[in-house]
C-alpha cells in the first residue's frame, strides 16, 4: 500500500469529502475513487481535523523513564489525535543545551508517532539564575522556539525581562509558568474555604495573577512575545483580556482539566487530583471556558504530566503534582466546549492545532486539509460516548483524573506525515510506524 | 462506627453517645482493678509519624485499660524514615493482625487515606493529621466542659447554651478545626480570636463568630476560653512580629485572666508556652482544666476504641 484514502469524512464538521494521502501530503480532496494500491479508511460519520498539536507535554525522557519516555508519550499523543507535541524542558538532565534538545528531537523522529519539538529551558538547570544557551538551542537541529522553566516560574523580574528580549532575537517565545514562589510556599490546593477546612496549604489565585500582570507589562515594555501556560483563574483571564486589548503580544493556554474539574475533588484527599496550578472554583472554570470561546485564551494544551503510582499513592502533601492528559484532551474538549455550544469544530481545530503550531513556530502543522498540505490528520467519532478508565490510557503512567467520568468523542484514526499511527481506534505497531515514518 | 476521622461527620446523637461511654470509662478509674476485658485478644496499633509523647501515651493507656494488645510504631528510626510509604507501613501492620490503627501523621488527610484508599480494612482512628483534624482532642475538650458544667448530671446532655472562645493559631490548628465542628454540633456558641494572618481562608463560612481582637470576645463573658499553642517559629514567617507583641495582643495575661468571670474555664490542649499564649496565673489557677483534659483524654480514647473495635464486633455477630 503506498497511499491512503479517507472516505466520506466531514471536514471540520462542515463539508463531506474524501481525502487522498500520498507521499506524506494530501494529494487530492473531493469525490474520489479508490485506487488499487490504497488503504481505504471508511470515515462515514467521522470528522476530519488537522492533526492536533500540544504545546505543553512532559515526555520525561531523559531521566524520568519510570513515568514516560519519548516513545510511550508520543504513543499516548497519537492515541489522543496529536501529531506534534512540544516537550517540556524539566527533564534530567534539563533541556538547557543543544545536546539535550537534539537528543529528544531525534528520539521523536526515530519513533515516528508524532513530531517532537523540544522546549528549551529559560535558565540553566531551571534554577532561575542565568540564561541557558538559548541561541544554540534555537539554531540546533531541534529548532527550539519555545522556552520555559515550566514547573518553576521565572520570578526574577530582571531575568524575565532579559529572557523576553533575548528570546525575541530568535523569534522565540517565553512560556511562563506563572506562580509567585513566596506566595505559594508549601501550597497544596486552591486557597479558599475548602483548603481552610481540609487543612491543606492554599495556592492563592493572586500568586498566578500577580505574575501574569507583571509579565504582560514586561511584554509591553520589551515588545517581545509572552505565552502564559495553563491559565487557571478568572483574574488571570481579566488581565490577559486587558493586555490583548492594549495590543500586547501575549498568548495563553488552558488545560482540559481546568475546563472540567474543580477543587471539590480534593475533598477525598485522592492525590490524582493534585495538579499545579491547582483545580479552582466553578467560577474559574466558567471564566476559562468563556475566555477560550471568545479568544482571550488562544489554545488548549494538555500539561500531560505522567507520574508513577508511588508518586500518587501517598498523602496529598507528599504526592507529586500533575495528571496525564493526552489521550483524554479531545474528549474533554468535546464534552466541555462543543456540546455546550461554546465552540464549533473549526474553532476546536484552531485552539488545538493551528494556533499552538503558530505560537510554537511549527510550520506545516494545523494547515487546512487541502490539496498539497502535509498529511497530518485526526479522525474523530463525535457520536462515541464512554466512561473513562485507565484502560483508555496508552502512555506509561496511569494518573488520569477522569476515571469513571463519561466523556464524549473518540479518536478513530491519526495520520502523522502520511503515516497512520492510529487505525480503528488502535495504535499501529511501533515497528511499522518507525519503518514507514 | 467503622472509623473516627473527623468531628465534622459526627451527629449530635453519636457525639453525646461517645461522651456518655467515656463517663462509663471514667467510673472504672475509681475501681481497684482498672482494667476492662473488652478488647482482650484485639490488637491496637499506634502508628505515629509525628512525635507526640502525650497523645501516644494517652492512646496506649486507653488501649491497655481495655486489655488490647498494643503495638506502638514510631516513625523515627523505623522503616518509615528509610522511605517506606504510608501504604506499605499500613499493610505491614495489617498483616500483623491490627484490628485498629491509631494514626498521627504530619500530612492532612493521612487518616482519611488509610481508611478509604482500599489499602487495609482495619479501623482507623485519627490521632491528628497535619493541620486538618484531631477528633479525640475535641471530644475530650467537650467532655471536660460538660463535666465541669454538669458534674454527675452530665449524661445525655450536650453543650447548648455554652459560649466558647478559641484563641490563637487557628490556621495551623487541627484542634481548632475539630472543636469548631464538634462544639457547634453539640449546641455551643463558638467564637474564634486571632490576627488575620492566623485565620484560615474561608473562615467566614464556618459556623462561628470571628474576632480579630481578644477583648471584645472576653467581654462576652464566655464559659470557656481555650488558648491554642503558638509555635515560636511562626513569627519568622511573618505571621506576627514577635512573641512579646503576640502575648500583649492575644495572650491570656494575668490581667485578662483576672477579669474573667468566676466560673470561666481556661483550657489548653498542651503543651503550653507560658508567658506567650497563656500566663502562669491562668495556667495554674483553679479555672484551668489542663490536667483534667489529660485525664479525660484516656476516657475518651477508651470510649472511641470501644465503639470502633468492640462495637463493630457486636454489630457483625
Amino acid at each position: 500500500m503506498t497511499g491512503t484514502l479517507i472516505r466520506g469524512a466531514s471536514l471540520l464538521g462542515e463539508t463531506r469529502e474524501d481525502i487522498r494521502i500520498r507521499g506524506g501530503r494530501i494529494a487530492a480532496t473531493g469525490r474520489l475513487t479508490p485506487e488499487l494500491d490504497e488503504r481505504v479508511i471508511d470515515a462515514d460519520g467521522l470528522l476530519a481535523l488537522p492533526g492536533l498539536v500540544d504545546l505543553h507535554t512532559h515526555l520525561r525522557e531523559p531521566g524520568g523513564e519510570a513515568s514516560e519516555t519519548v516513545l510511550t508519550g508520543t504513543r499516548a499523543a497519537a492515541a489522543g489525535g496529536y501529531t506534534a507535541v512540544f516537550a517540556m524542558a524539566n527533564t534530567s538532565p534539563v533541556a538547557d543545551t543543544a545536546g539535550v534538545v537534539e537528543q529528544v528531537h531525534a528520539l521523536g523522529a526515530q519513533h515516528g508517532y508524532a513530531t517532537v519539538r523540544p522546549i528549551g529551558a529559560v535558565t540553566v538547570g531551571l534554577e532561575g539564575e542565568r540564561l541557558s544557551e538559548i541561541g544554540a538551542m534555537a539554531r540546533s537541529r531541534a529548532q527550539v522556539r519555545v522556552f520555559s522553566d515550566d514547573g518553576k516560574c521565572v520570578h526574577d523580574a530582571l531575568l524575565m525581562r532579559r529572557a523576553l528580549e533575548y528570546v525575541a532575537t530568535f523569534d522565540g517565545v517565553i512560556a511562563q509558568h506563572a506562580q509567585e514562589p513566596r506566595l505559594t510556599e508549601g501550597a497544596q490546593m486552591n486557597e479558599g474555604a475548602l483548603s481552610g477546612e481540609l487543612g491543606l496549604a492554599g495556592w492563592p489565585a493572586v500568586a498566578e495573577e500577580s505574575i501574569v500582570a507583571r509579565d504582560v507589562l514586561l511584554a509591553q515594555h520589551t515588545g517581545a512575545r509572552l505565552h502564559v501556560c495553563h491559565v487557571s483563574t478568572a483574574g488571570s483571564v481579566d488581565v490577559i483580556r486587558w493586555a490583548k486589548a492594549r495590543g500586547i503580544a501575549v498568548t495563553a493556554e488552558v488545560t482540559p482539566h481546568h475546563l472540567l474539574l474543580t477543587e471539590e475533588l480534593a475533598r477525598g484527599y485522592d492525590a490524582r487530583f493534585k495538579v499545579n496550578p491547582p483545580l479552582r472554583r466553578d467560577d474559574d472554570v466558567r471564566a476559562l471556558r468563556e475566555a477560550l470561546a471568545d479568544g482571550t485564551i488562544d489554545i488548549v494544551a494538555t500539561d500531560h504530566a505522567p507520574h508513577p503510582a508511588e508518586a500518587k499513592e501517598c498523602t496529598w502533601a507528599e504526592a507529586a503534582f500533575g495528571m496525564v492528559g493526552l489521550e483524554s484532551a479531545l474528549p474533554v474538549l468535546q464534552t466541555t466546549m462543543i456540546e455546550t455550544g461554546m465552540l464549533g469544530w473549526a474553532d476546536l481545530a484552531r485552539v488545538m492545532s493551528s494556533a499552538p503550531a503558530e505560537i510554537g513556530r511549527l510550520d506545516g502543522y494545523g494547515d487546512p486539509l487541502t490539496e498539497g498540505a502535509p498529511a497530518h490528520v485526526t479522525l474523530v467519532d463525535p457520536a462515541a460516548r464512554r466512561t473513562w478508565s485507565t484502560g483508555d490510557l496508552r502512555g506509561r503512567s496511569r494518573n488520569t483524573p477522569y476515571t469513571g467520568v463519561e466523556l464524549a468523542g473518540a479518536i478513530v484514526a491519526t495520520v502523522h506525515g502520511g503515516v497512520a499511527t492510529v487505525l480503528d481506534g488502535t495504535l499501529v505497531d511501533a515497528e511499522e510506524v518507525a519503518r514507514r515514518g | 462506627m467503622k472509623h473516627l476521622l473527623s468531628t465534622r461527620d459526627l451527629d449530635r446523637e453519636t457525639a453525646v453517645g461517645i461522651l456518655d461511654i467515656a463517663e462509663d470509662m471514667a467510673l472504672t478509674a475509681d475501681r481497684e482493678v482498672r482494667k476492662l476485658p473488652t478488647l482482650r485478644g484485639r490488637t491496637v496499633v499506634n502508628l505515629f509519624f509525628e512525635d507526640s509523647t502525650r497523645t501516644r501515651l494517652s492512646f496506649e493507656s486507653a488501649a491497655k485499660r481495655l486489655s488490647a494488645d498494643v503495638i506502638t510504631f514510631s516513625a523515627k528510626g523505623s522503616s518509615v524514615s528509610k522511605g517506606e510509604s504510608l501504604k506499605d507501613t499500613a499493610q505491614t501492620l495489617q498483616a500483623m493482625g491490627a484490628d485498629a490503627i491509631v494514626v498521627r501523621h504530619h500530612g492532612s488527610g493521612a487518616a482519611h487515606q488509610l481508611a478509604h484508599a482500599g489499602w487495609i480494612d482495619a479501623h482507623v482512628l485519627n490521632a491528628g493529621d497535619g493541620t486538618h483534624e484531631h477528633p479525640t482532642q475535641a471530644l475530650l475538650d467537650a467532655f471536660t466542659m460538660r463535666q465541669r458544667r454538669y458534674g454527675a448530671d452530665s449524661r445525655g446532655r450536650d453543650l447548648s447554651g455554652m459560649r466558647v472562645v478559641i484563641v490563637g493559631d487557628i490556621v495551623h490548628s487541627r484542634v481548632a478545626r475539630s472543636n469548631v465542628w464538634l462544639l457547634t454540633t453539640l449546641g455551643a456558641e463558638v467564637h474564634l480570636v486571632a490576627p488575620r494572618t492566623l485565620l484560615p481562608a474561608g473562615v467566614e463560612t464556618w459556623p462561628v463568630t470571628v474576632h480579630e481582637h481578644l477583648e471584645p470576645a472576653l467581654a462576652l463573658r464566655p464559659d470557656v476560653v481555650m488558648m491554642l499553642r503558638i509555635q515560636q517559629e511562626r513569627m519568622h514567617a511573618a505571621f506576627f512580629p514577635s512573641g512579646r507583641e503576640y502575648a500583649r495582643e492575644w495572650g491570656l495575661t494575668a490581667e485578662r485572666f483576672a477579669a474573667l468571670g468566676p466560673d470561666t474555664m481556661v483550657m489548653h490542649p498542651g503543651p503550653m508556652n507560658r508567658g506567650l499564649e497563656i500566663s502562669s496565673a491562668a495556667a495554674d489557677s483553679s479555672a484551668s482544666t489542663v490536667l483534667a483534659q489529660v485525664t479525660n483524654g484516656v476516657f475518651i480514647r477508651m470510649a472511641v476504641l470501644y465503639l470502633l473495635v468492640a462495637g463493630s464486633q457486636e454489630a457483625s455477630a
